[in-house]
């Protein structure tokens, strides 16, 4: 553990990813403190541009509300939205992905196929059907986006049970008696479950885009500070005041840049052998 | 020709997938709060209960579910897609008005994507941890992380608002009345943008699928045997390495080809293109909910058509396959 720590700290590239999300984490924790007021209630005249009024150094959208404000709260809610999601993707994914591996023949077949059908479908439409029908409220599209999300979890964990599960260990621990559950879960699963955790970051990082291309469209909830819904009202003004879309989709660059440099971090950090490629 | 059969094996497969699909849609759908009649009558501007149960019985909506789900997939064997109340039109006819454009549009992005991703990851390979290495990697990092929709309205701000070099949106300029060429030509000037904006996160993927995949053949023992054999450098790469490290390639269309379909509906709602994207998200806010499932099994049609084409394209490039 600690060499994977040293060989992450030495690499800058996944500092950098550090850096970057905890700045977003520290923005969105920040938030409540430096702007208390609802970041959605009218501020100041519409429409300012960034730095021509003090009190608002990134100017304010068409509707009069401060977008640094909207800025802070954002990063809350894209990183609270990426993160229940990639836990609901990965929670689905590992237990499909478990049970096919584990049990193989006729289960594994139907599983798959079921995963497939889910592969098939592109998964943005996927979102939009069911936005369309349990509403888009914050909880329902951030369970919607962990929905369409897991095939690739339950693939990678199938494969890592399907390798796993024929190790002498695991035959060890079966002979002693244990049941079915108690194999899966305290045998093959704790040594499935670091390159699924390494893929969770990808996970993490589509989750996101997801919800802000979701909100840019007017689909999510309208209620909430989120990056996107600011790039979509931006879009009305977008030939003069273009900074109003411009600055969100900086802050969803920068996040996304910083969960897939964490990410591969993470993975070569744990998988010393082929960091040197 | 044995690979042929192993590709109609491959199709014949993706048919329970395709039925499950179905059922799981058609079954989802029934959850939505309103059915057509709903929409049809919200569109007259209202009417009584018995019209509205005089419709429903006209349509069949008057059955038991698994009843209806029956009626459903005999229909879609026929390739009847129903009727749109919102376009007053077959849902068929108006998802083949709208096809033209996302195919275009998907096929322009993924020779993009491809070809561009192909060449940069060749150099990045070439080059391994010197500068053009360094640089093209951070680029296609970048690329990878930049929103789509966001990178399109900041194409638009720059080179239609500011440089007024490209149309802003649109699928060719009716007003002008072109034919022939010309059209084709107006077409493909007002699919620039929107091409460039979808594919810039897949010509990230490819680029870095290329680059590993290219070290790891270059690394191969008969890449060693042409070098001895004193071959040149550019031959190596362009007679050996190449055609061995595209497979990985080629894999990753098929499974890249419904991510695209779904990055299509956002670029085409950017820049206005009359698509099947813009098309589903127009029946999502219409709540047109017969429009919407008939563009999910258009949508999975041509998922599993792009993989049957890679599956011949894999077969021509590794004659391993199908022996």
């Amino acid at each position: 553990m600690r060499r994977a720590l040293a060989a992450y700290a030495r690499n800058p590239a996944a500092l950098l990813g550090a850096v970057l999300v905890l700045m977003v984490l520290g923005m969105g924790l920040a938030a409540p403190l430096l702007f208390p007021q609802d970041p959605l209630g009218l501020a100041g005249r519409p429409l300012q541009w960034p730095g021509a009024n003090p009190r608002f150094p990134l100017g304010t959208d068409p509707s009069g509300r401060d977008i640094m404000a909207q800025l802070f709260h954002g990063a809350r809610v894209s990183l609270l939205i990426g993160f229940v999601a990639t836990l609901v993707a990965s929670a689905i994914g590992i237990a499909i992905g478990a049970v096919a591996g584990f049990y193989g023949g006729w289960v594994d077949t139907l599983l798959m196929r079921v995963t497939e059908a889910f592969q098939t479908l592109p998964n943005f439409l996927l979102l939009l059907v069911l936005v369309a029908v349990f509403g888009s409220h914050i909880n329902t599209v951030t369970i919607a986006i962990g929905l369409v999300s897991w095939p690739p979890v339950a693939r990678l964990t199938r494969a890592e049970f399907l390798t796993l599960r024929t190790r002498e260990f695991v035959s060890a621990a079966r002979v002693q008696g244990l049941g079915d559950i108690h194999l899966m879960l305290r045998e093959v699963l704790p040594n499935a479950l670091p390159p699924v955790i390494v893929y969770a970051s990808v996970v993490m990082a589509v989750a996101i885009l997801l919800e802000s291309a979701l909100a840019f469209l007017q689909l999510s909830d309208p209620n909430v500070p989120s990056w996107g819904n600011l790039i979509g009202l931006g879009r009305n003004v977008l030939r003069v005041e273009w900074y109003v879309s411009a600055i969100p989709g900086v802050a969803i660059l920068l996040t996304i840049l910083g969960v897939s440099l964490m990410g591969q971090g993470l993975n070569d950090a744990l998988n010393p052998r082929i960091t040197g490629k | 020709m044995r690979f042929l059969s192993l590709a109609a094996k491959r199709l014949a497969a993706s048919l329970p997938t395709l039925l499950l699909i179905l059922i799981g849609m058609f079954l989802l759908l029934q959850l939505a709060p309103g059915d057509t009649v709903d929409a049809m009558l919200a569109q007259m501007g209202g009417g009584d209960a018995s019209i509205a149960a005089d419709l429903r019985r006209f349509y069949g909506l008057d059955l038991s579910v698994p009843a209806q789900l029956g009626h459903y997939l005999w229909r879609l064997i026929r390739l009847d897609l129903g009727f749109s109340a919102i376009y007053g039109k077959p849902v068929a006819t108006v998802i083949l008005e709208r096809l033209p454009a996302t195919l275009s549009l998907m096929g322009a992005s993924l020779s993009l994507a491809f070809s561009a991703g192909m060449a940069l990851g060749v150099i990045a390979a070439r080059r391994v941890n010197r500068w053009p290495d360094t640089l093209i990697s951070t680029v296609g990092l970048i690329f990878y992380a930049t929103p789509s929709f966001w990178f399109g309205l900041m194409a638009i701000v720059l080179f239609s608002v500011h440089l007024q070099w490209l149309p802003a949106g649109g699928f060719g300029d009716v007003a002008m009345g072109y034919t022939g060429w010309r059209a084709a030509l107006d077409i493909a000037w007002h699919l620039v943008l929107p091409t460039i904006t979808l594919g810039l996160i897949f010509l990230a993927i490819y680029l870095r699928i290329m680059r590993a995949s290219m070290l790891e053949v270059l690394s191969l023992d008969f890449v060693r045997t042409a070098r001895a054999k004193g071959l040149r450098e550019t031959r190596i790469i362009t007679r050996h390495v190449l055609r061995n490290a595209l497979l990985p390639m080629v894999t990753l269309i098929g499974l890249q080809a419904g991510t695209m379909l779904g990055g299509a509906v956002v670029v085409e709602s950017v820049f206005s293109l009359p698509g099947l994207g813009r098309l589903a998200y127009e029946s999502v806010v219409q709540r047109d909910l017969n429009t919407l499932l008939g563009i999910v099994f258009v949508s999975a049609l041509l998922v599993i058509a792009v993989n049957f084409c890679v599956d011949l394209l894999y077969a021509r490039l590794d004659p391993r396959i199908g022996t």
